[in-house]
């Protein structure tokens, strides 16, 4: 069967590629990735927090109370060599570069247009194939309008595609008005690709000591739900590449993703899980589908299922809603009943 | 040949560098710096003159350094090091073994007072004059571009004469004054070093392929002579410093002698000195011309001294000479310099050697000790003096001695700025960025402009809130001005809030510029100024400049670094440079620095130069004062006399104006004076919600500064309270009452530890705690009000206070407000000490933080109870502290054990009950020593009623001076505080053998980790993969378990404490540390700025230690004796944090992996290892059961 796929302007032996994520910190595990098949590398995310903490962070931290007193005029050495967490990103790049035979795609992650994006030219001196830019806003400001968000993004976008030759992809989160209307203005401000959804790190609230605390929770496979039907849905206005990130952790959830319109299938959790030998899992469990099912490329796949051609494209739209919520029955019609209207 | 802009430190360091092999080095103030820069060039692997890298390696002490060079030395190596002060005197014994084996070496030193009735930082010739009978020759550099060429001379000569060197210049003056300078290249290096005088000596070093036996035990028969056999030597030496000399100056053009004569060549008074007080001299010589027939003669070779050099040096005409000396010599004829100068003309004299026929009058006197200032004023009194018909034969200079006469009175307004120079002084806040602009400014103009440049700060005592003075000169010329500006043609205040305690326009010029920050419109600002600084405004005509330089930064984006705007504001209006000019090399500079941190942050400072431009204004300025707020006094009135007197002329930055007769004859000081002074320091401050409050008074045992407590009291003694002073019903067991929480808002730094700690959070608002951080500005009246009313609410009875951290924090802490730096992790220890053993503590207190914040003048952090107890603390020196402590266990035992002897001698006169109460009360408990201090009252008043009856005899005798020693009855409680420089490194052996003795003492160890009062330098409690000064790229080895060394001698009580992750085991461990009659070595975890991140988290650092098993939790008590009971008990849970955590978190190890993530992922790993290794170890000990 015919696996290659095209992602973002690349030839890809096949669509599974580890996604952003700290897996590819370590050279080790990224070697153990391209033997387990990997077909191309997702940068782990390059922090605007970071680029911007190690501007002034450490460093301001370290004179912070120098040049205050006669015997400590600093408190720090300072060598004349190193390299800042932005820097030691390009390096580890490079690294990559030199030592993997495939494409490797940078990550960027933040939201405001500020001059932590000089780094996208960086990433790509440092060899990169194409970067993916995790734009990830929680909006919390009343006076920031839909509009306002999307404009945000676009306008890094625009910066980005001024500075940089390789492609772009834009790794969204599913929480836009219309994300069919987003996702053909930033085609239209030159993004190759979209990738479905960024995972927000939700954080939970500690309820002892009335903290709120970070927590990474891995995806699972109920996770690809929201991804299929938007990668069905957008599969027909977008016309660059689509990746779908999140939820996929079995042959038959790439299957799924593919049908729905995904070039590309980036895995994290999963390989969090199982170790970077799942991809392999993954691959041949897909492969050996698509041949029982008798398909003979990826092509005749993809997009099979998405809104334009299934065949009950209300599947994927409102009356999906209301399917649901028909079929669903309370366990104990008296919870119902006794429910009061809750206060405010 | 290139000018650079440096300092002497690295001026000197330079040339040591290029010229070593081995460099051996240890941290002390002043000369630190230039073993801080050895290091680095190491760490970058810079090469030395003969293309090797140099090693650098820090020693225990400098005793340990000075034998690892002679080591080195012996070895065929060329090495060399660098001290200061006490370190130099650790050498001693090492030079004489040196110099006596003729082995060549220079050792670099920054000179600086030897402390004496306290210590001093600072500069003199104390500690050089205290070596100069080692054998050592001596060489004295008198300006930056000296201390750089002449290190390069001394190196050379060394290695012919085979005389080792002390090369040395003025600590701070000299070592801390950036000038611009011409370098020597590698040429002249080259040059300078005779390869064959390198090999010999290489070649004379130990080897068993030509064995010979060096250090011999001498006889009577024989010392003496061999001792002689050096001689020639010595008296070649000045004739080969001379060719050294002037081999420079045929490669560099820059010509010295073993004596420089600058001055009328028929001079008739001539002054004689060494060191950077010889420009001074030499400015004034010029500026009054040569008419006044004046010359100054500067030492050089101050040691092998050259008679018929220093004789041919002097002018033929000079009738009276004033040998000035930067020491005392107490009891001697005169100071050194002033007797080698009396001694060499009359034997020149005598022997027809002189160029005059008569003796010339000499007279002597002293300067400048511990940097005190050396200004042209003062240069021209010492001539003045030579002129008067009988000049005073010693004198001092520079001080007013109102006691015993010997200072010479000085023209306060004759001053020598060079017309047409700019000087320029700017008051800032310590780590404000104002000294690290300045040093760019300096560079700038020094460096990419023909103008000659100079800068010099001046720091204050504080390790918080601190001020900075910087003084800048830069002209057309050469400037060579070694003192402070007297009058300044630009005065920058950085910080408004110095024009209430200081009085920053002293030396403006009038008609020259001053520059405010002022959070004030340019329209506004005149009308908030007090009274007296109009009023100097307007007297001094001067041109007066306002900026909001904080809000130019923040909306700038560059949050409270005003560092960039006010240069900016500087080069805009000082005329230093024509303005177009000076903003393009601002802006140059700027991307310069910040070319590694990116694009953007280059733009952000270069809009924040366009916005300071836009935002700076000058300020119309009225006719006369309009103001009618007067500025306060530096102490309130109700001060005591000494403090109005002394300590707020002090405060007030005037100390130099008191006399001789304002002070204590032997450095005693009074305690308790740091609450005159009013600091003002913290924006915000915390404010106490009484109705969420649990009352666990957590709050007040982490302050460091004792600025937040708490009392219970009657609830009538609310009466007359002030209208915002809150008050709750007290919930504890053993009290009941009102209760109150209660800030020192003028003491407060703001460091937010409080806040970090209260765990009382509002149910529906959790961002709301029971504290909360607020500005304070607002609350400062309202506030300094309740703390004076919460102040004169009695405090506790001790005798019902329990042993829990909720109850402690009720004492009354008598350690506060001291200078250490906001969110300090040592000082919540001393101050709980002092709360629970205060009132019965003697303190030996090793050099370090501890000693520079508990006593640093102007004020006095430790303080008295009502009752007038308190700690009485010393400070002795760095490396003897435990032995120190030792000493005064030792005394106190004996006075008590005579007071004992006389109560039974007495014992028939005193009624039976008392004498047994008084020998068998158990002083274990507060109620004990209560009822010990009742019994020994109840003897006071027996024994003056013997006395009444008796006045002589045995009896009488023994009643009086049972009289006098009648306290040591109640039990004294003996503390050894230091930090982890001392405990683990310098004062290692004296502590292991303090705690071997099994001495009733009490060490407590405030472990940094790091040399925090130096600057950072390792120490062996510095963690792996730390990166320190002297360990830049990380330390690789580990951090030495100074814990189990002490438990190995099983009868040393020994505890690991965190208050911030255990406050109750902390507690329980300093209660049992105390109680236990042997040594005690408690170790307590000391967050600190040398770790690198903001204090207001330490609390949250301290609980990851802890938790990541980084820092164990253990006491191992003696007395745990009995079958079945293990010595050791672990007080920490099982680890359940990642130590990576905490260390992501601290610069200290991310400067490490910044330099290396590969190296520092290894060091992770071991660091992980050693965790759980060491905890395996003590687990296995905890199991040890008797």
């Amino acid at each position: 069967m015919d696996l290659t796929t095209k992602y973002l302007g690349l030839s890809l032996a096949h669509p599974f590629m580890p996604g952003a994520s700290p897996l590819v910190d370590d050279l080790d595990v990224v070697l153990q990735l391209e033997d387990a098949g990997a077909s191309a590398i997702v940068m782990h995310s390059l922090f605007e927090e970071q680029i911007i903490r190690q501007r002034y962070g450490f460093a301001s931290l370290a004179q912070a109370h120098g040049e205050a007193h006669a015997e400590a005029l600093s408190y720090f050495p300072t060598p004349e060599e190193f390299a800042l967490g932005p820097d030691r990103y390009l390096e580890r790049l490079r690294r990559i570069k030199n030592r993997v035979d495939l494409p490797v795609i940078g990550s960027l992650n933040g939201t405001t247009s500020e001059g932590w994006l000089e780094y996208a030219r960086l990433i790509e001196q440092a060899g990169a194939d194409a970067l993916e830019l995790n734009f990830y806003h929680v909006a919390t400001d009343p006076l920031e309008d839909g509009a306002a968000v999307e404009r945000h993004l676009f306008d890094i976008v625009a910066v980005l595609r001024e500075s940089i030759g390789i492609p772009l992809a834009v790794k969204l989160s599913p929480f836009y008005s219309s994300l069919p209307n987003l996702v053909t203005r930033l085609a239209a401000l030159g993004a190759s690709g979209i990738v479905l959804f960024n995972r927000f790190y939700q954080a939970d609230i500690n309820p002892e000591e009335l903290e709120v605390e970070p927590r990474l929770r891995l995806s699972d496979s109920s996770d690809l739900l929201l991804r299929l039907r938007w990668l069905a849905i957008l599969a027909g206005p977008f016309h660059g590449s689509m990746a779908v990130s999140g939820g996929v952790h079995e042959p038959i959830d790439a299957v799924k993703a593919i049908m729905a319109g995904a070039d590309a299938v980036q895995i994290v959790s999963a390989l969090l899980r199982n170790g970077p030998k799942h991809l392999t899992h993954i691959r041949r469990g897909f492969e050996q589908w698509a041949e029982e099912h008798d398909y003979t490329s990826i092509d005749q796949m993809r997009d099979s299922m998405s809104l334009e051609r299934c065949p009950d494209p209300h599947a994927f739209e409102r009356g999906n809603y209301l399917r649901i919520l028909q079929s669903w029955q309370p366990p104990d019609p008296s919870l119902v009943r006794d429910a009061k209207p809750r206060r405010r | 040949m290139a000018s650079v802009t440096l300092d002497g430190n690295e001026a000197c360091a330079t040339v040591a560098y290029q010229l070593s092999d081995v460099i051996a080095i240890y941290p002390i103030t002043p000369s630190s710096g230039m073993a801080e820069l050895a290091d680095a060039w190491a760490a970058a692997l810079r090469p030395n003159a003969w293309g090797m890298v140099p090693t650098v390696v820090e020693m225990q002490s400098e005793g340990g350094a000075a034998g690892a060079v002679h080591g080195a030395l012996q070895g065929g190596g060329l090495a060399t090091t660098f001290t200061a002060s006490q370190g130099l005197l650790l050498m001693i014994p090492n030079m004489f073994k040196i110099a006596g084996e003729l082995t060549p070496t220079v050792f670099h030193v920054s000179a600086r007072a030897v402390a004496t009735h306290a210590l001093s930082i600072f500069g003199d010739h104390s500690d050089v004059m205290a070596v100069r009978s080692t054998g050592f020759a001596m060489l004295s550099s008198s300006s930056v571009q000296e201390a750089q060429d002449l290190a390069l001379i001394a190196h050379a000569a060394t290695l012919e004469s085979r005389v080792p060197f002390l090369h040395f210049f003025d600590g701070f003056r000299t070592s801390h004054e950036i000038a611009k300078i011409e370098t020597v290249d590698d040429a002249v290096v080259r040059g300078m070093m005779d390869a064959p005088f390198v090999d010999a000596h290489r070649a004379r070093g130990l080897t068993p392929d030509r064995p010979v036996v060096r250090g011999t035990a001498q006889n009577p028969d024989v010392f003496f002579q061999n001792r002689e056999a050096v001689n020639t030597h010595y008296a070649s030496t000045p004739a080969l410093v001379k060719k050294a000399m002037s081999r420079f100056a045929s490669l560099t053009g820059r010509s010295y002698g073993l004596f420089r004569y600058h001055g009328a060549a028929d001079a008739e008074r001539v002054v004689v000195i060494m060191g950077s007080g010889a420009e001074t001299l030499e400015a004034v010589v010029d500026a009054l011309g040569p008419g006044a027939r004046i010359g100054v003669l500067t030492v050089k070779l101050y040691r092998p001294f050259s008679i018929p050099d220093f004789v041919a040096a002097l002018p033929s005409t000079v009738q009276a000479i004033a040998v000035l000396d930067r020491t005392k010599e107490p009891g001697a004829v005169g100071e050194p310099l002033y007797q080698d100068v009396a001694t060499a003309l009359t034997e020149a004299v005598s022997d027809g050697a002189a160029p005059f026929g008569r003796m010339p009058r000499i007279i002597g006197g002293r300067y400048g000790l511990g940097s005190k200032e050396f200004s042209p004023a003062m240069a021209k009194a010492v001539f003045d003096e030579l002129a008067k018909p009988s000049p005073k034969r010693h004198f001092t200079v520079g001080i007013v001695d109102d006691v015993t006469g010997t200072s010479l009175s000085v023209d306060e307004h004759f001053e020598i700025e060079p017309a047409g120079s700019v000087r320029a002084m700017f008051y800032g806040l310590g780590a404000d960025g104002t000294v690290g602009a300045n040093k760019n400014s300096i560079k700038i103009i020094g460096e990419e402009t023909t103008n000659g440049a100079q800068a010099y700060f001046v720091y204050d005592s504080k390790k918080s809130g601190a001020i900075t003075i910087s003084h800048l000169r830069f002209g057309p010329a050469p400037i060579r001005a070694p003192y402070l500006i007297s009058r300044a043609s630009f005065v920058g205040c950085h910080q408004y809030s110095f024009l209430e305690r200081y009085d920053v326009l002293a030396q403006a010029e009038t008609g020259g510029v001053f520059l405010l920050n002022a959070p004030y419109a340019s329209d506004q600002v005149w009308d908030e100024l007090p009274f007296e600084v109009q009023d100097r405004i307007i007297e001094k005509k001067l041109r007066f400049y306002v900026i909001d330089a904080y809000a130019v930064a923040k909306a700038a984006g560059m949050g409270n670094r005003i560092n960039t705007i006010m240069q900016t504001c500087f080069f805009a209006i000082s005329g230093v440079l024509p303005r177009e000019e000076a903003i393009d090399r601002i802006k140059h500079t700027i991307e310069k620095t910040y070319a590694k941190r990116g694009a953007a942050v280059i733009q952000q400072n270069f809009e924040a130069v366009d916005a300071t431009l836009a935002h700076l204004h000058q300020v119309a300025v009225p006719g006369s004062p309009t103001a009618s707020r007067r500025l306060p006094p530096p102490v309130p009135d109700a001060a005591p006399d000494f403090v109005k007197r002394v300590t707020g002329v002090m405060l007030a930055n005037q100390g130099d104006r008191l006399p001789v007769s304002a002070f204590p004859i032997d450095g005693t000081w009074p305690t308790g004076t740091a609450k005159w002074e009013k600091r003002n320091i913290a924006s915000e401050i915390p404010v106490w919600d009484e109705a969420l409050c649990i009352q666990c008074n957590k709050c007040a045992l982490v302050c460091p500064h004792a600025a937040i407590r708490v009392k219970v009291y009657e609830p009538d003694r609310l009466h007359g309270a002030p209208e915002t002073f809150k008050s709750v019903r007290y919930k504890g067991p053993d009290l009941s009452g009102s209760y109150t929480v209660q800030v020192a808002p003028e003491d407060c730094t703001g460091c937010n530890l409080c806040v970090a700690m209260c765990p009382a959070k509002d149910k529906s608002n959790p961002r709301h705690k029971a504290l909360d951080m607020m500005p304070q500005p607002p609350l400062r009246d309202a506030e300094r009000a309740n703390y004076e009313f919460f102040l004169d609410l009695p405090e506790v009875d001790r005798a019902l206070v329990g042993h829990d951290v909720k109850s402690t924090q009720l004492l009354e802490p008598l350690f506060e407000y001291s200078g250490a730096c906001a969110g300090c992790g040592e000082t919540p220890y001393i101050k709980l000490v002092t709360q629970l053993f205060g009132d019965r503590a003697v303190i030996a207190n090793a050099t370090g933080c501890s000693s520079i914040y508990g006593g640093n003048l102007p004020t006095t952090p430790y303080t008295t109870n009502k009752q007038g107890r308190g700690p009485a603390w010393a400070n002795s020196l760095f490396e003897d502290n435990a032995e120190f402590g030792f000493g005064l266990r030792l005394a106190v035992d004996q006075h008590e054990r005579r007071a004992l002897a006389r109560l039974r001698a007495l014992a028939p006169l005193l009624p039976a009950p008392l004498v047994e109460n008084l020998t068998s009360i158990d002083q274990g408990t507060e109620q004990g020593i209560q009822a010990q201090r009742e019994a020994v009252e109840a003897l006071r008043g027996w024994l003056s009623e013997i006395l009444t009856k008796e006045s002589v005899g045995v009896r009488a005798d023994a009643a009086r001076e049972l009289a006098t020693i009648a306290d040591y009855l109640v039990k004294k409680s003996v503390w050894i505080f230091g930090g982890d420089g001392w405990a683990y490194d310098i004062g290692y052996g004296g502590l292991d053998h303090v705690l071997a003795s099994g001495a009733n003492v009490n060490v407590l160890v405030l472990d940094t980790e790091v040399y925090s009062n130096t600057g950072g330098q390792q120490s062996k409690a510095t963690p792996m993969a730390a990166a320190a000064k002297f360990a830049s790229a990380g330390k690789t080895g580990a951090k030495k378990d100074l814990g189990l060394m002490a438990m190995a001698y099983g009868h040393v009580y020994v505890a690991q404490v965190a208050f911030g992750a255990k406050d109750s085991q902390t507690l329980k461990a300093l209660i049992e540390a105390e109680s236990y009659p042997g040594p005690s070595l408690v170790i307590a975890y000391s967050h600190c700025i040398a770790h690198g991140y903001d204090m207001g988290h330490g609390i949250e650092h301290q609980k990851l230690a802890v938790d990541s098993g980084y820092w164990p939790l253990y006491r191992y008590d003696p007395r745990r004796a009995g079958p079945g009971e293990a010595k050791l008990t672990i007080d920490s849970a099982s680890p359940k944090a990642d130590v990576k955590t905490l260390m992501a978190n601290e610069a200290r190890f991310q400067i490490t992996e910044q330099q290396d993530p590969d190296r520092y992922r290894g060091l992770v790993a071991r660091v992980k290892q050693q965790i759980d290794g060491r905890l395996k170890l003590y687990e296995e000990l905890a199991r040890v059961q008797n």
